[in-house]
């Protein structure tokens, strides 16, 4: 499964990084503490937070994640935009809460 | 330069202005700061009574950003502190303190009287993130410095991973076991940093128990802006 369809499944809003939308996707990650995401996510993981500080992209593109998706609306600010397009690593977001978004996305994945 | 006051939901009931002064005087500090969290209501009561004793207090508050990262932002003059008391009040969520779960938040006189309740939870997140603060910080002339950055939460590290590289802190605390050579092996993309170590007091007797030592003409929050940047021979001399 690609980004891309993520995307179209969930019906995400695309911010950034569109030439990413390509990547393999390999399970996710949810969790809103860097440190954490740093130490415990795989390669090909969606990572789901509410973290929107451009430190987010450098633990992205450090663990070779497929894409981010923002949860309940949030976006990303203008430095961390501008780095997910020269890393080629999609910035996603939806209107969802964590749990609901995170429960499709399981879903889609293991169906 | 890290002081919980009875303030904060944490501070015990027993670190109140006139207690924290005497205790401070007790240990023979010169200077300190306020740092309730997310607020600094209670500077001006303790520097009003330190000041008699020849004892510096700096405004100040121990903010939580959006992230949740926990920053000290200190402050000299009473402008200064109230227009930054604007910028939290603007941007702390409503949402009311559980005395029971969290502690009192009370704000109390020179004699110990409680002069107000502060109704919305102080160690709520901001609605703004630490660049913002930093930047508003600065704007006020300020000084903007990451709390115990090695601590597993609510640090900058457990938050954000690591420092941002264009972060624009004054110094970076590190918690009191730490040794900073630890701190400077792990994360040796920061270059030279001032590093400091506070009591982050939230009991009486924790006052002055850990403190830093700066090289200063006079214990000001000019001088010890200077120590903090090693300018003119002001420097930090340890902890």
């Amino acid at each position: 499964m690609q980004v891309s369809d993520v995307v179209k499944a969930l019906n995400l809003k695309v911010f950034s990084g569109k030439s990413g939308l390509n990547r393999e996707v390999d399970g996710g990650y949810v969790s809103d503490l860097l440190s954490d995401v740093m130490g415990h996510s795989d390669t090909g993981n969606l990572w789901v937070t509410l973290q929107n500080h451009k430190n987010v992209m450098a633990i992205a593109s450090l663990k070779e994640l497929a894409a981010i998706i923002l949860v309940k609306g949030i976006e990303p600010e203008a430095d961390t935009l501008e780095q997910s397009n020269q890393e080629q690593i999609p910035i996603l977001g939806t209107d969802m809460e964590t749990f609901e978004v995170v429960g499709k996305i399981y879903q889609l994945i293991n169906s | 330069m890290h002081i919980h006051t009875v303030l904060s939901p944490c501070g015990d009931l027993e670190m109140s202005p006139r207690n924290i002064v005497e205790q401070a005087k007790a240990r023979n500090i010169d200077i300190i700061a306020i740092t309730d969290h997310n607020s600094t209501l209670h500077g001006p009561v303790i520097r009003k009574l330190a000041e008699p004793l020849g004892i510096t207090v700096i405004f100040g508050a121990e903010v939580t950003t959006r992230e949740e990262a926990h920053c000290l932002c200190l402050f000299d003059t009473e402008a200064q502190r109230q227009k930054f008391q604007d910028y939290i009040n603007l941007n702390l969520p409503n949402i009311p303190n559980d005395p029971k779960n969290f502690g009192y938040q009370v704000v109390v006189d020179e004699n110990d009287e409680i002069l107000e309740e502060i109704e919305p939870l102080l160690i709520n997140a901001l609605k703004v993130g630490i660049s913002d603060i930093e930047q508003t910080v600065h704007m006020l002339g300020g000084l903007f410095i990451p709390a115990h950055i090695d601590r597993p939460r609510f640090s900058i590290i457990s938050q954000l991973g690591f420092v941002p590289p264009d972060l624009k802190f004054d110094a970076l605390e590190i918690f009191w076991k730490t040794n900073p050579s630890d701190i400077l092996s792990q994360h040796s993309y920061l270059k030279n940093p001032t590093l400091i170590k506070n009591s982050d007091a939230h009991f009486i007797e924790q006052v002055g128990e850990i403190f830093t030592s700066y090289q200063m003409a006079e214990p000001t929050f000019n001088e010890l802006t200077k120590a903090l940047k090693g300018e003119d021979g002001r420097r930090v001399v340890g902890f």
